[in-house]
């Protein structure tokens, strides 16, 4: 099994520590993922902001890119999604087609191709899980709650796994943080007020450690929580999970 | 103005927005039991689409069918191209039974029609009857939500608009009084109507009858005291047969309010002995709709409010910061159709997070065609040009490892070694009014992993 790890631009610039959480972990799961240098960007950002054209050529690069590998495993359903979804722009060559089926949110992959879903270890805190809404509603990692009561995922099921763990009930468990790319500078008003009431439910409800498995969410929550000097951590789902397992 | 500048005035008031969050989240969270408690919820959703792509299909044969029904039915029937024949008609319907006193039942139609204005203009008394619509027209105000058009006030607001119009105490907030008030006054304008206009939720094609679903009973009681009747209705309420409706009936109230059904679904397809019936069949915009096949979904549309409930934006920025007849989510789809300039910032106000999808029962790709509208402004150059000519930047800086990587390192030292005040000044970077930037490592996981032994060998040999 060929795995390659995508680390989403601003991961490699901003968390190196997430990249190399999800490197450790896999390698702890007996997967040896390789890093192709030449990788930049998935190209949403320009996608999502109305310039898919400009986006192509970011897209080929991918492709080139990853090509090659059976698994490309990123910790950011919202790059995958958009790698899975929108490089139907693309002409639709085995390779588009291969890369697009072939590209993995790290606990998606974990969950579906590892087959893990429990893993030892202890994480004694109260852990609030951020659903992002990429991961939970495009990729169906996670039960969205406009079709069932049932709060059950990916993650939530990893996490419940560990020792002395306890998840958060939130009052809206998979509202979306309002971070949403550019949105969160175009219409950044609303942006920050939507994270900032994403916040509130998890100190309402005693999270210590605030987690997900997707950094932008979680660069946006971050972003928040140190603005108002929160006494909350946040932190990756795989900074967690690769922490606990030896 | 774009939206988020209108959203941004709703904010100032904190207060006020938590408050409108909260009340529509009550709502959807009302909606959610109902849909829970429903086994099959999610196989109606998928046959309600499935009815609605097949009418869609074949709208102009279901049309014709329609029509043909209604007349057989001893309807007249009407044909409008747009707003200004819609409203034409209505006026001289109104003109030619003599009659100078209009109530209406609730019609997003006419207010699309902008229908109110133009007979007042006119010299015909209009009065909505459905009381949140009744209040806003007190306020001068378009309506805030297509179910719940006077969402956006308190019932504080309420007792001031009825201190000002029906004479009710200063002060007087209570419901009951405010409602009985509102009732006594609709009574007498109820009994003087001499032409009932209804919206339609649906039309069915076999039988050449409307249906109206209501709450109040308001259009039943408009429309059986007055003389005439008009229904107005978009070319896509369309559904085929008498037994599609189920379908519908059962997700409609159940998405919109959480009820397993509206109070009132009223079927008129005849008129009663002595009255007139006529329906005037509106296209403004949607034929043009349905010929972009990005967009021709939107049209399945039934008008539940499902996804502006849900929706996080909208929640948080009030149904005027649209500044279209149908706000949220659907109305942000729907509005580039008629006015791409004037509603080019609409699909930008969503976060693609697709839970608009996810309520939806009729299963609308509501995110996916916000998407796909942004791409179609960005190649009409309708979006702002600052961000159309980062976004050329960033295309270019993230086809090359080496400009990317470059650039990478620049601003990590740059936001290292600036003062905090700069960075995060709130003029430039609106990032920063709330939030604080992330800390810029010294490292970036490439630089980081080129150091590593793994980085060394080339990409061939793995193992599991």
């Amino acid at each position: 099994m060929k795995v390659a790890l995508f680390v989403p631009c601003y991961i490699d610039q901003f968390y190196p520590q997430v990249g190399i959480a999800t490197l450790q972990l896999l390698e702890k799961l007996g997967v040896q993922a390789h890093f192709p240098a030449q990788q930049t960007c998935c190209g949403q950002p320009l996608a999502n902001s109305g310039c898919e054209r400009d986006a192509l050529p970011i897209y080929k690069h991918f492709v080139e890119t990853f090509s090659d590998y059976d698994y490309v495993v990123a910790p950011s359903g919202s790059c995958v999604y958009h790698v899975r979804k929108h490089f139907d722009k693309l002409d639709q060559t085995a390779d588009v087609q291969h890369v697009r089926s072939a590209a993995y949110d790290l606990i998606d992959f974990i969950s579906t191709v590892l087959k893990v879903d429990a893993l030892p270890g202890a994480f004694p805190h109260k852990v609030g899980l951020h659903l992002s809404c990429h991961g939970q509603r495009g990729l169906h990692q996670a039960n969205e709650s406009e079709m069932t009561p049932v709060r059950d995922g990916q993650l939530s099921r990893l996490l419940r796994s560990l020792d002395g763990i306890e998840l958060t009930q939130l009052n809206r468990n998979d509202e979306c943080c309002g971070f949403g790319g550019t949105f969160c500078v175009s219409e950044a008003g609303i942006s920050a007020r939507m994270g900032q009431d994403r916040v509130a439910d998890h100190v309402r409800n005693g999270t210590q450690v605030l987690t997900g498995s997707d950094m932008s969410c979680l660069m946006h929550l971050e972003g928040i929580v140190r603005r108002a000097k929160l006494p909350i951590k946040v932190m990756h789902a795989a900074e967690i999970l690769n922490g606990v397992v030896a | 103005m774009s939206h988020a500048i209108r959203a941004d005035k709703f904010l100032l008031d904190a207060d006020r927005t938590t408050w409108h969050d909260e009340t529509l989240w009550f709502v959807r969270e009302k909606r959610d039991r109902a849909v829970y408690g429903v086994p099959e919820f999610q196989e109606l959703r998928e046959l309600a689409s499935g009815i609605k792509n097949h009418t869609l299909s074949r709208l102009d044969l279901y049309l014709q069918e329609f029509e043909a029904a209604a007349q057989a039915n001893g309807v007249h029937v009407h044909w409008a191209a747009d707003a200004a024949e819609h409203n034409a008609i209505i006026l001289d319907i109104t003109r030619k039974a003599g009659a100078t006193r209009i109530v209406k039942s609730k019609s997003m139609l006419t207010e699309e029609c902008h229908l109110n204005p133009y007979l007042m203009q006119h010299g015909i008394e209009v009065v909505d009857t459905d009381l949140g619509e009744r209040i806003i027209q007190f306020r001068d105000e378009p309506p805030s939500h297509i179910v719940l058009p006077a969402i956006h006030l308190k019932k504080e607001d309420v007792g001031d608009t009825f201190h000002t119009h029906l004479g009710t105490t200063k002060g007087e907030s209570d419901p009951q009084r405010l409602t009985e008030a509102a009732r006594q006054h609709l009574r007498a304008k109820f009994i003087a109507g001499e032409v009932a206009i209804s919206g339609v939720n649906f039309a069915i094609a076999e039988t050449g009858a409307v249906v109206v679903c209501t709450n109040e009973g308001n259009a039943d009681l408009g429309v059986n005291l007055a003389r005439v009747h008009i229904a107005a209705m978009g070319i896509e309420k369309i559904i085929p047969r008498l037994s599609d409706l189920g379908v519908f009936t059962r997700l409609l109230a159940r998405s919109a309010t959480g009820q397993p059904v509206t109070t009132y679904t009223s079927h008129f397809a005849k008129p009663a002995p002595g009255k007139e019936m006529h329906i005037v069949i509106v296209d403004n915009g949607r034929t043009q709709q349905l010929g972009r096949p990005d967009f021709r979904a939107s049209l399945k549309c039934i008008r539940c409010g499902a996804c502006m409930n849900t929706c996080p934006v909208y929640r948080r920025s009030g149904g005027h910061s649209y500044d279209f007849t149908v706000p949220g989510p659907i109305g942000a789809i729907l509005s580039p159709n008629i006015d791409m300039k004037k509603h080019a910032s609409l699909p930008f106000a969503s976060t693609l997070c697709g839970s608009c999808t996810d309520v939806c029962p009729v299963k609308i790709d509501i995110h996916t065609q916000l998407y796909k509208w942004r791409q179609v402004l960005g190649e009409a150059n309708e979006i702002p040009a600052s961000k159309k000519w980062s976004m050329k930047f960033m295309g270019r800086v993230l086809a090359s490892t080496r400009v990317y990587g470059l650039g990478g390192q620049f601003a990590r030292k740059a936001l290292r070694l600036l003062p905090h005040g700069l960075t995060h000044a709130p003029s430039m970077n609106a990032w920063a009014v709330a939030r604080e930037l992330p800390e810029a490592p010294k490292q970036s996981f490439r630089e980081w992993y080129a150091k590593q032994p793994a980085a060394q060998p080339a990409p061939s040999q793995t193992s599991a």
